[in-house]
Parts: structure tokens; sequence; C-alpha cells
């Protein structure tokens, strides 16, 4: 019903190449995420598959169709943007039902529809207000409402989290995900947040520089990430990444040692090193040390190890799970 | 402490906002009260107390007609407003949602036309007005002040359309507006405050405009301003007649302003705040 088919597709903006070339599908129900960090380009990706940029090469499928030409409105997406973008001047019910509006539909099909998106996202009270009337969290739905109301193909969500505050994220975010699998319908979501994409995806596109870095499901790019790139993007707090004479005794130009793949012990181990900033989060402990002969390492604890700045400890990190990487930063 | 301090400053701006306010309006102030006076009163010197008499304003009603001036007025005023908000509307609106690398200097370039004084091209213009026949013609005014106007119309029209997210109309595209669709039910209830406070502040600026009213019209289009010009002539002044034709001329003026003091407000402060 929904699949996205990318073939050789190529943008550029004057003598700026954002996308150098990019092949990529997404199968129908998938939901895809592409992330990288800001100016990767992974936001133009969605702007082209939407429409709302032309491609400078290359070809998009929408359900198997040439769909490279067509205007935005004929390629049967929806849209969620950051800002909202909701119409300032009509009513909830009426940004909703703009899209049915547009494509001709009856007043009474309107109405009924836009009772049925309101209900799954608990807008009913709301729908003759405007949307400056509104907390931030209840525009988003309306941006959300406007876009499932008419059953689209695919949706394509543009950083849509990014202006809530942290707590009203994770909500909207569980939301999202549950409305995902009730709908089942493709959806591309864009986010420079690693923890979005690795909670809501099927499928996470890791996008640097206009390039396809990784593509996989996200406990694939946690494991086996396929370069430096991706080592360092996926995964909170980042992976400790130590070049040198630890690395060249593993085969490897560096190695990396993901945060919470290390044993900490006060009396012995492989690395010692002093705590520069120990983070205690209840649950977790999160310990920045400085480790002679090797730098900065960022280790992850249980919430009852409690050392101080200033304390000694020992890291031993898990021989069958450190990541090896070349010099040209590809994972061996 | 820290609050009486700030109570005192609040006291002190409140008091320095009036004063100013004051000072501003004094004149206004004291052409109604000389309106109000006798002509011998008026030439007295300093009174703010008349004697109340509305004898000037009849003088002024049975030895000139107000009403053609004022019909004038109005005429000119709301033509050439409606004349430049059809030439400005199209092009503001190309300038603000496509713009170019000249945009810009455009933009400064019909500025930099109202630094020039009137006065300046006054002998062509005469000239022009004079070889067409538009000189005294309700037509030629409502085209000069058009004119005139243009640049501040287009600037504060660029500065509203500016202010529209261009995501908005993005999100209107992918939701199946066509072109059409989009300027109709998107673009127009957006643009309209904006329209509405341009088209006001533009009707009070062509109601008050006065060096070219006075010279390109004798009679027959002469608006307000004109009219009140007249009652300082050669055989003498005539302070309290002419305060009379002054708050005649402009009472409709202040009173449409009155009413629309929040869409003048956010005409006057364009783009400034948001």
């Amino acid at each position: 019903m929904g699949s996205i088919t990318l073939q050789n597709v190529s943008k550029t903006f004057g003598e700026v190449s954002v996308i150098p070339s990019i092949d990529l599908q997404i199968n129908d129900g998938e939901f895809a995420v592409f992330v990288g960090p800001s100016g990767c380009g992974k936001s133009t990706l969605l702007r082209l598959i939407a429409g709302l940029e032309d491609v400078s090469g290359g070809k998009i499928l929408i359900d198997g169709v040439d769909a490279t030409d067509k205007a935005p409105s004929q390629r049967g997406l929806a849209m969620v943007f950051q800002s909202y973008a909701l119409y300032p001047h009509m009513s909830v019910r009426s940004n909703i039902g703009f899209p049915l509006k547009m494509a001709g539909m009856d007043k009474a099909d309107i109405d009924r529809k836009v009772n049925d998106a309101a209900k799954i996202l608990n807008l009913t009270d709301y729908l003759e207000r405007k949307p400056r009337n509104l907390s931030g969290g209840q525009r988003q739905r309306v941006a959300i409402g406007r876009a499932i109301v008419r059953s689209p193909e695919c949706f394509l969500f543009d950083e849509p989290l990014s202006n809530l505050d942290a707590a009203l994220r994770v909500n909207m975010r569980l939301e999202i995900t549950q409305l995902h699998q009730q709908l089942k319908a493709t959806s591309i979501y864009v986010t420079h947040d690693q923890v979005e994409a690795m909670t809501m995806a099927d499928k996470i596109v890791v996008l640097n520089k206009g390039r396809i870095e990784q593509v996989g499901s996200p406990l694939d790019l946690y494991h086996k990430p396929a370069n430096i790139f991706v080592a360092g993007f996926i995964g909170s707090p980042k992976m400790n990444l130590i070049s040198g004479a630890f690395a060249a005794a593993h085969n490897a130009h560096t190695i990396g040692v993901r945060p919470e793949h290390v044993t900490l012990s006060t009396t012995e181990g492989t690395w010692k090193g002093k705590v520069v900033v120990a983070e205690h989060l209840g649950s977790d402990t999160f310990l920045h040390v400085d480790v002679e002969g090797i730098g900065h390492i960022t280790t992850r604890a249980g919430g009852e190890f409690t050392v101080k700045h200033g304390d000694t400890v020992f890291i031993t990190p898990d021989p069958n799970r450190i990541h090896r990487f070349n010099d040209k930063g590809l994972a061996i | 402490m820290a609050r009486t301090v700030s109570t005192q400053r609040k006291i002190a701006f409140t008091a320095v906002a009036w004063i100013l306010a004051m000072v501003i309006f004094f004149p206004i102030l004291y052409t109604i009260i000389t309106s109000l006076k006798t002509e011998t009163e008026a030439i007295q010197g300093f009174r703010l107390i008349p004697s109340f008499t509305l004898e000037n304003y009849v003088t002024v009603q049975t030895q000139r007609d107000y009403f053609k001036p004022f019909m004038n007025s109005v005429v000119i005023s709301v033509g050439s407003t409606i004349l430049a908000l059809l030439v400005a509307i199209p092009s503001a609106w190309a300038m603000a949602f496509s713009p170019t690398k000249r945009t810009k200097d455009i933009l400064m370039w019909m500025l930099s036309t109202k630094m020039m004084p009137s006065v300046a091209v006054l002998v062509p213009i005469y000239l022009i007005f004079r070889d067409t026949s538009l000189l005294d013609t309700r037509i030629g005014l409502t085209i000069m002040l058009m004119l005139i106007n243009l640049p501040i119309v287009i600037w504060m029209l660029y500065t509203y359309f500016r202010e529209i997210p261009g995501e908005i109309l993005e999100a209107a595209r992918m939701d199946g507006a066509s072109l059409w669709g989009e300027i109709v039910y998107v673009l127009t209830p957006m643009a309209i405050p904006g329209i509405a406070s341009t088209m006001l502040l533009n009707i009070i600026l062509a109601w008050n405009e006065a060096f070219w009213t006075i010279r390109l019209t004798t009679t027959n289009a002469a608006p307000l301003t004109a009219f009140i010009a007249s009652f300082s002539s050669p055989q003498g002044l005539f302070w309290a007649k002419l305060s009379a034709a002054s708050t005649l001329a402009i009472a409709p003026i202040v009173i449409l302003g009155w009413f629309s003091q929040k869409q003048l407000v956010r005409g006057l402060t364009f783009g400034a705040v948001k």
C-alpha cells in the first residue's frame, strides 16, 4: 500500500551538493526514522519525498509508481511539521477537516471523520477552539489529527517533538508509537535525537553529510555499528572511542567501548583513573573518569555505586563487547 | 525598598508619558478651544477658557460649503488607498514569498523616493498635470496620492506578508490545496489584518496630505486641507474660523482613528513587534 523507494536521489542547492546520491527502500507499514546531526540532509530528504523540494536527480517511487514529478498534493502523503504549521484563523475542527475539504468531501462525512480523529487524539473537547488557545502538546495533536484524517499512504514527521518540553516529548513519543501500531501506515520520522530514533523505529537510517551511514533495526545499529560515526551516534551516553596502544593490542586502529559494557571497581581492574564528575541519576550513575594514558572515559554504573569527584576507580572493559574499527573508521 | 523604588519609577514614567502626550495633543486642543472663541477673543492672546460660541461653525458652514471638500477628501483618500492596495498587494506578495537577490535593493529604492522633498518635483508634476488636464480633478489627485504613499504601503504589506510562516503554506500544499485553495483559504485570511491596518494608516496619510492637494486643486477637487487653507486669505487671518474649519476637517479622521486604535497601533509599529 505505502512503500517508498528512493533510486539514486540527489539534491543540490546552487553549487552545494546536499545529498550526493541515495538509494533507500522503506516497506509498507514500516516506521522508518531518519536520524543524524543537524545539517546532515535528513530534513531535505524528507522534503524531497514530500515533494516540497524538487530532486536534482534520481527517482522517487511511492507504492511502486514514479512520483518524482508529482505535486505534493498528488502524492497521497501527509506531513507533520516541526512548528505544527496549524492554520491560525481556523478552529481545531476546520484545521483537522481542511485536507478533506480540499478533497471535496461533503460536510457530513468531514464532520464524522474529524470527530473520529479527535476521539483518537483526545481532542473532542477542543474542537471549537483556535490553535492559539491550545498548549504545545495539544497543537501537536491537532497537527497529527490533520495528518491522519484522510488516511494517507504514508506519514512524514519533521522533528515533530522538538518544540515540546522533555516530559511531554516522552508522552507524545509513546502516543505516536501507539498510533502507528493502530493505523499501521508507513511512517517516516526525522529527528536529531537518537533516543527518539531508538525507541520508535522499526528501521533507522543514519545520515551524515547527505550520505547514508547505515540502515538497520535499532538493536542492529547498537550491537553492530558499521563504522565509527554510527557507533558514536547511537547509544547514550556515547561510546568511548580509544585509539593508540590499547587499540593496537586488539589489532585495531580504534576500539569502541560502550559506557554500560565495563565493570567498575574501587580496588582492581584494567584501567585506573580518577573520577572527574559523578552524575547520580538514582537508577544509574554516570562516571566521567580520567584514565592515565587513555584520556576521558564515560562509564555507566548502577545507582548504588557511590563514588564522588576525585575518587580513584578501576575500569575493566567487557572483552566480548569491544567494537573494533580500522584506520578508515569501518568496523572490523 | 526595591519595590518602592520601582513604584516611584512607574509614577515618574507615567507622569512623563502624560506630559508628553499633552504636549503633543496641545495644538489640537488649542485649535478646538480657539474655534469656540469669537474672532476678537482669538487674537487677544493666550487664553484657555473660550466663550463657547458656535458662531464660527455656523459661519464656516454658510460662507463656504463644507460638504463638497469633505466628499472630495473621502473620495481621494479612499480611492488612492484602494488603488495603492491593488498595486501593492501583488508586488509585496511577490517580494515576500519569492524574494530574489535584488528584493532588498528594490525596497530600499522605493523608500528612497520618500526621502526626496516634494517641492523638488513640484514644477514637473504641475506641468504634467496641466498638459494632461488633471489639474483640479479628483482622479488626478487620487493618482498623485496613490503614488506618493505607495512605497509605505508596499513596505508595510511586505513586512506583514513576511510574518506569514512558509511552513503553513507548505502544510496547505501537503493537505491537497491547489494554488487557488491556498490563496483563498489560507493566505488571504491570514493577510487580512495586515491589509486592514495598512489601509487605515494610508487613509489617514492621504486625508492629511496638504502639499499636493493644495497645489494641484482650486475649487472642484479641493479637499478639506484646501478648505482649511482658504481661511487664511489675503483679506486677513480669521483665527477662530480657521480653527473651526480645522476642527471640522480633522473630526472624521480622528473618529475613524479612535475606532480602529488597535489596528493602527499595530500598523504604526509594523515589523517592530510581533
